[in-house]
């Protein structure tokens, strides 16, 4: 899904967007934000008037401020349509995927039908062979596959689906390559994942957030003290002799309600949850990324999140008696046959041992016992000799006999480490022990800097003995770490520090995970792992990396900063708005007040007129900072307030000033009224 | 500005902030049930007589809408008991000068005014009400609801100081705590001191006596002027016992009893502050909120002095010296700036003492009291009722800008949520409503324009000023209006009902949201609460709603009566 972002001006969302503007009028749809609905009334008033007065030497002036105003409601209307645009293209390059397909269901007999993929239902069982495409969600429940997941993840790589385990989930519109699997339907039609990520992408199943409700009830209050401010304002003029004019009543209206956020407000929200999209996060909903923005505990698993899922070989242990030299040659020929990084590290580490390298080639006649996940070993069997290389209790089986204590000890040893050790195994002698280690991730600890940075704890979770545990935690930087924690503990360790205030983040992927991701404020699943971690989370992450938990935190608070940045700009905008259009209205009746005029703006007529087109503008103008949201820096709370207030508050105080000067600049050049 | 007025600006707001801090402790100590003072040896006795006598249970606590049930019938019972006092006067004891009974229009506004610690006097004090309606009708309020007020903040304070709690005190015991240990034994000192310095106190009939000027005879009354006027300033109640309130020299005799006044009636909104900071385990938070109110009150009391002494160039062309300042309307032994520091924190205090007529400032020395209770009277505010005006405000500041800190808004580990906006949104829209709207009323209605005795902005200032001053329960007053007419009356007593109880429900609902909340830890994540950057914050959020409320109407008042004064040849 990564593979395509829109760019903040693509032609065609444009397009449809500014179509999209006029159709939002819909004053029953505009009623859900009050303050352009207010605005769209007052344009309609307005309206009203320049049909009702004929002539009049002021007609041009109001014809233009109903222009305007209309003006003002289709900006919001087009920023809203723009964000959601760039959903509704994503939803369509999803949609592509979905193919209809034909699927073989698998009938109590035995017996294979083929029906249409919309057939299906939950818990039908299906057969789907290489080349097919599967068609639905489900749950891998006999056989291994490699599955082409590029549709919903944009990686082009297969993957590997599996009964049992953690691997189980497959989703629809993805393809198997390889073997046949046979999978149980999780997911009726309509129901599926794609549809979901399809409606959510769309925003069509967006709601307000809490946070964006009591923004609303804020802006609407506001709304309704500036009515009783206007509404006011006219009994006060009739008793000072004071006839304001109703566009101009109006055109205050307008300028002091909170347009701008108002306008912004759900362009913002959808927004967030596109630039979760484009991080290939789905978030399940706006509340979720605003949790994210929230939390202040991070729980990360140890494998996978701060070490590299692969371990790599360290050291050769050699039995007593078996020089180094021999361990090593013999471990990279077991080894060879083994494609997966840590076989790989051990053909590497080999070669350190001055042993020539050599590929399967070289070896002729030789049978080589690739690494499987079932057998735990690979091998070589040459000239009757049986090499293998693997797990402890694998090779224990394998030779069928006792091991060695001496090379007990040393599996023993490599384990408290927090290593994983290899045995090799040559007939039924264990020639020594092969020492994984775990290798922590490039960047981490500037990452976990700028957590601590933000006023956010990381926490390490691993079932490593506490001192392995202790050193990987402080070479990779995190704040705290919990050892030999058992997949259950992590739902007791969230439970506790939620008792304590905090809101925690964590990544999983097993099904025992999902307990702890359904607790956890913020959880993010793994697109890899099993259907119920899916479905405990409140995201699903499509790459399956676990350190995006640190993007997901990023992205909401920036959603959260960039909603306050522009509702803190809207309301310090207002200052300067009064400055143009109060001395506008009493400089008729009270001349003595032109001093009030401080940007000595062309005329009142043009005064009020240039405070309307800059508040009209201005929301145009913010459109990119709404979709894109304001620039994230790691700071903590306070540094953060200081920077955006200078940047949002000052310079929304300050900025209408010379903006509204310009306007009315232009208006005047122009002779507009 | 000159020397000696900015010495006594600042050791006026240098004693206050010296005082802060012992003032609440006091009030941690007796706003906690358990607490112990050093009043308990002889008030204990008299505080469990109390509870015996009503039947309270002292350990027992009520949730929000109890404590706003017991705190409105309480204020009910007072508000029918005084109007019917009133009503009433004539067969009941203490009349010495056989005056007959109230009106029911003004014994309804003057009931309501006293009930809502507003003392928005349309009476005229000695000539309209008996001895025993002053000391019992009315004093009795002055009391009573100083101790509403305060009780109600302690609501709020307890609601965010608590976590997870379904109740936030026992209002019963509050309202006898805050009388038997804060009140009343600092009226008494007060009341002594004032005597001392000729504030008189007695139940004798009027004076007959013969000015020496023009040999007229003149009738001066007398009565218990000192006690009321104590609990006038402590309870920021500013009902004077004479009409003319502190500008009368019996009931504000010296400098001294002037200064003491004053700073009487900011004593415990101030040192409410410190029991905030204190109670939610945040001192600093309490003093970043106490700088908000002294930097607020010190801009208002420098431009209303700037003003005053700058005079009134219209009078100066008619050869009426303005050396000493704006004079008109003012008690010579005040002058204009002990003039512009009293009306300053009359109504930055909702009090509403006046030692000056605020009507005959100049359009900007005017604009400034009542620039100040249109704020929501929460620069220091009235007792309680300023804190907890003022949490508010720090409310919807912390919400409208604590999203750009990355997390959604959290108050003192509170997280902001829907309800807490929305009665938040309300507490504050109320006043605004009430003073907008009774004030558009007002100027179109045909009854109200003859109370005017100006036309034109001032005219307008006069009737904002009422309504602001009901709405924000301050009681002073721009006193060229003629208050005392049906349409008044009742209007200004609706908006001194509306300002206090209205006003009251969403705020002790926020208390009980906010009690039930857990508690977000504090991390370097969360909103900063203690320091200068708070303070502006919250001073330019209260004078951004305040101002962009209030501005229109002012322009068309006092800022057009300012440019008039000083630069047009036509007089309006």
């Amino acid at each position: 899904m990564a593979h395509k972002t829109h760019s903040l001006f693509d032609r065609r969302i444009l397009g449809r967007a500014a179509v999209d503007a006029f159709r939002k009028l819909d004053p029953r749809r505009l009623m859900r934000n009050p303050v352009i609905f207010v605005t769209e009334i007052g344009a309609a008033v307005i309206t009203l008037e320049v049909f009702a007065r004929t002539g009049g030497e002021a007609g041009g002036f109001v014809v233009q401020i109903a222009f305007w105003l209309w003006s003002t409601v289709l900006f919001a209307n087009f920023a809203e349509a723009v964000a959601e645009g760039r959903g509704k293209a994503q939803a369509r390059e999803l949609r592509k995927t979905r193919t209809d397909t034909f699927a073989s269901r698998l009938r109590d007999g035995g017996a294979i039908e083929r029906i249409p993929a919309s057939l299906l239902r939950k818990s039908d069982v299906v057969v789907v062979s290489a080349g097919e495409v599967i068609p639905a969600d489900g749950e891998v429940i006999e056989g291994a596959a490699t599955v082409d997941e590029s549709a919903i993840t944009g990686e082009s790589a297969p993957v590997i689906r599996e009964s049992g385990g953690d691997r189980s989930a497959v989703t629809g519109g993805t393809r198997v390559l390889s073997d046949r699997i046979t999978i149980r339907v999780t997911a009726d039609p309509g129901e599926s994942f794609l549809d979901r990520m399809i409606s959510l992408v769309e925003g069509a199943e967006r709601r307000k957030t809490p946070n964006e409700i009591a923004l609303t009830i804020l802006l609407s209050a506001m709304t309704v003290i500036f009515l009783v401010v206007i509404i006011s304002l006219k009994p006060f003029g009739v008793y000072s002799g004071v006839p304001f004019p109703m566009a101009a009543l109006v055109a205050l209206l307008v300028c002091l309600i909170p347009t701008t956020i108002g306008g912004l407000l759900n362009a913002i929200g959808i927004a967030g949850i596109d630039r979760m999209v484009q991080k290939n996060v789905l978030a399940m909903s706006g509340r979720a990324v605003e949790a994210a923005g929230d939390v202040d505990v991070l729980l990360l698993d140890k494998t996978g999140t701060i070490t590299l899922g692969d371990r790599q070989a360290a050291a050769f242990l050699p039995a007593p008696g078996v020089p180094v030299e021999e361990l090593a040659a013999s471990a990279q020929l077991a080894s060879l046959a083994d494609e997966t990084p840590e076989g790989r590290s051990i053909v590497v580490l080999a070669k350190k041992y001055g042993i020539r390298g050599r590929s399967l080639a070289d070896i002729p006649g030789a049978s080589f016992i690739p690494f499987s996940a079932r057998t735990r070993m690979s091998g070589v069997d040459s000239d009757g000799r049986r090499t293998r290389k693997g797990a402890p209790d694998a090779i224990r089986e394998f030779i069928g006999g006792d091991i060695p204590p001496e090379i007990e000890d040393a599996v023993n040893r490599v384990a408290l480490l927090g290593g994983t050790p290899l045995l090799v195994s040559e007939g039924t002698r264990v020639l020594g022990v092969v020492h994984l280690k775990d290798i922590v991730k490039g960047g981490l600890r500037d990452r976990f800097e700028r957590f601590r940075a933000m006023g956010i704890r990381t926490i390490m979770i691993t079932g490593d003995n506490p001192l392995t545990a202790a050193a990987i935690a402080r070479e990779a930087g995190v704040d705290d770490f919990v050892a030999e924690a058992k997949p259950e503990d992590k739902l007791a360790l969230i439970r506790k520090e939620q008792a304590a205030g905090h809101l925690v983040a964590m990544t999983g992927d097993g099904t025992n995970d999902a307990p702890a991701l359904a607790q956890a404020d913020v959880g993010v699943a793994m697109n890899t792992g099993t259907q119920a971690a899916k479905e405990a989370g409140n995201m699903v992450d499509l790459d399956s990396n676990p350190t995006k938990l640190v993007e997901v935190v990023e992205i909401g608070k920036q959603m959260l900063i960039t909603r306050g940045a522009l509702t803190t700009f809207s309301i310090a905008n207002d200052v300067a708005k009064y400055f143009a259009i109060i001395p506008a209205l009493l400089v008729g009746a009270f001349p003595v007040i032109a001093p009030l005029n401080i940007m000595a703006l062309g005329s009142p007529s043009s005064a009020i007129l240039s405070a309307v087109i800059f508040n009209a503008l201005i929301i145009v103008a913010l459109i990119p900072l709404a979709l894109r949201g304001v620039r994230f820096r790691p700071l903590n709370a306070a540094a953060l307030l200081k920077r955006n207030l200078l940047i949002y508050g000052l310079g929304g105080l300050i900025a209408p000033f010379p903006g509204i000067k310009l306007v009315d600049l232009v208006v005047n050049a122009l002779h507009l009224v | 500005m000159n020397i000696p007025g900015g010495l006594q600006l600042a050791s006026f707001l240098g004693l206050l902030a010296l005082l802060t801090k012992p003032m609440g402790l006091h009030l941690v100590r007796v706003l906690d049930p358990q607490g112990k003072t050093r009043l308990d040896g002889a008030v204990k006795p008299v505080e469990r007589l109390f509870y015996r006598i009503f039947g309270i249970d002292p350990a027992k606590e009520q949730d929000w809408k109890r404590y706003l049930g017991s705190l409105l019938v309480f204020s009910l019972v007072g508000l029918v008991l005084t109007y019917f006092i009133l009503r009433l006067q004539r067969l009941l004891p203490l009349n010495p000068q056989r005056l007959g009974a109230v009106r029911p229009d003004l014994a309804f506004n003057t009931a309501a005014s006293f009930t809502t610690n507003t003392n928005w006097q349309n009476y005229s004090g000695e000539a309209t009400l008996s001895y025993f309606s002053q000391a019992v009708g009315l004093v009795f309020h002055q009391f009573a609801s100083a101790a509403v007020g305060i009780a109600a903040a302690a609501a709020l304070v307890r609601g965010l100081a608590r976590r997870s709690a379904g109740t936030i005190g026992n209002f019963w015991v509050d309202l006898v705590r805050v009388n038997l240990y804060v009140l009343i034994p600092m009226s008494l000192a007060l009341a002594i001191f004032l005597g001392s310095q000729g504030v008189i106190q007695n139940f004798k009939p009027s004076v007959a006596a013969r000015s020496v000027e023009t040999g007229e005879v003149q009738s001066i009354a007398q009565g218990p002027a000192a006690s009321q006027t104590a609990i006038k300033m402590l309870g920021t109640n500013g009902g004077g016992f004479f009409n003319a309130n502190a500008a009368h020299p019996y009931e504000n005799p010296t400098p001294l009893s002037n200064y003491l006044q004053m700073l009487a009636i900011l004593l415990i909104p101030s040192g409410l502050t410190y029991y905030f900071g204190r109670t939610v385990g945040n001192p600093k938070h309490g003093w970043a909120v106490w700088s908000a109110m002294a930097m607020l009150f010190l801009a208002g009391v420098l431009v209303c002095w700037t003003a005053e002494r700058g005079g009134n160039p219209r009078w100066a062309e008619l050869g009426v010296s303005q050396a000493a300042g704006n004079m008109e309307g003012k008690e010579v032994q005040f002058g204009a700036f002990d003039s512009a520091l009293f009306a300053s924190v009359t109504t930055a205090a909702s009090c509403g003492a006046v030692n000056a007529m605020h009507d005959s400032f100049t359009p900007l020395g005017g604009l400034i009291p009542l620039f100040n209770i249109q704020l929501g009277e929460v620069i220091f505010g009235g007792v309680g009722s300023g804190l907890y005006g003022m949490i508010i405000f720090i409310v919807l500041a912390i919400f409208l800008t604590g999203l750009m800190t990355g997390r959604t808004p959290e108050y003192l580990g509170k997280k902001i949520e829907i309800a807490d906006v929305r009665m938040s949104v309300l507490a504050v829209l109320i006043p605004i409503f009430c003073i907008l709207g009774f004030s558009a009323w007002a100027v179109v209605s045909r009854g109200a324009a003859a109370s005017l005795s100006n036309a034109g902005p001032h005219g307008l200032s006069e009737v904002l000023y009422a309504f602001s001053s009901s709405a924000g329960n301050n009681g002073s007053a721009f006193a060229g209006l003629n208050g005392d007419t049906t349409f008044f009356n009742v209007t200004l007593a609706l908006a001194m009902l509306l300002g206090r109880f209205l006003v009251l429900i969403p705020v002790l609902a926020l208390a009980g949201s906010m009690a039930r909340k857990k508690v977000v830890a504090l991390s370097s994540g969360g909103f900063p609460v203690g320091g200068p950057m708070f303070t502006l914050i919250l001073i330019a959020t209260i004078l951004i709603v305040g101002a962009l409320t209030f501005l229109p109407a002012l322009a068309l008042g006092p800022v057009v009566e300012h440019f008039v004064m000083t630069g047009s040849p036509v007089l309006y």
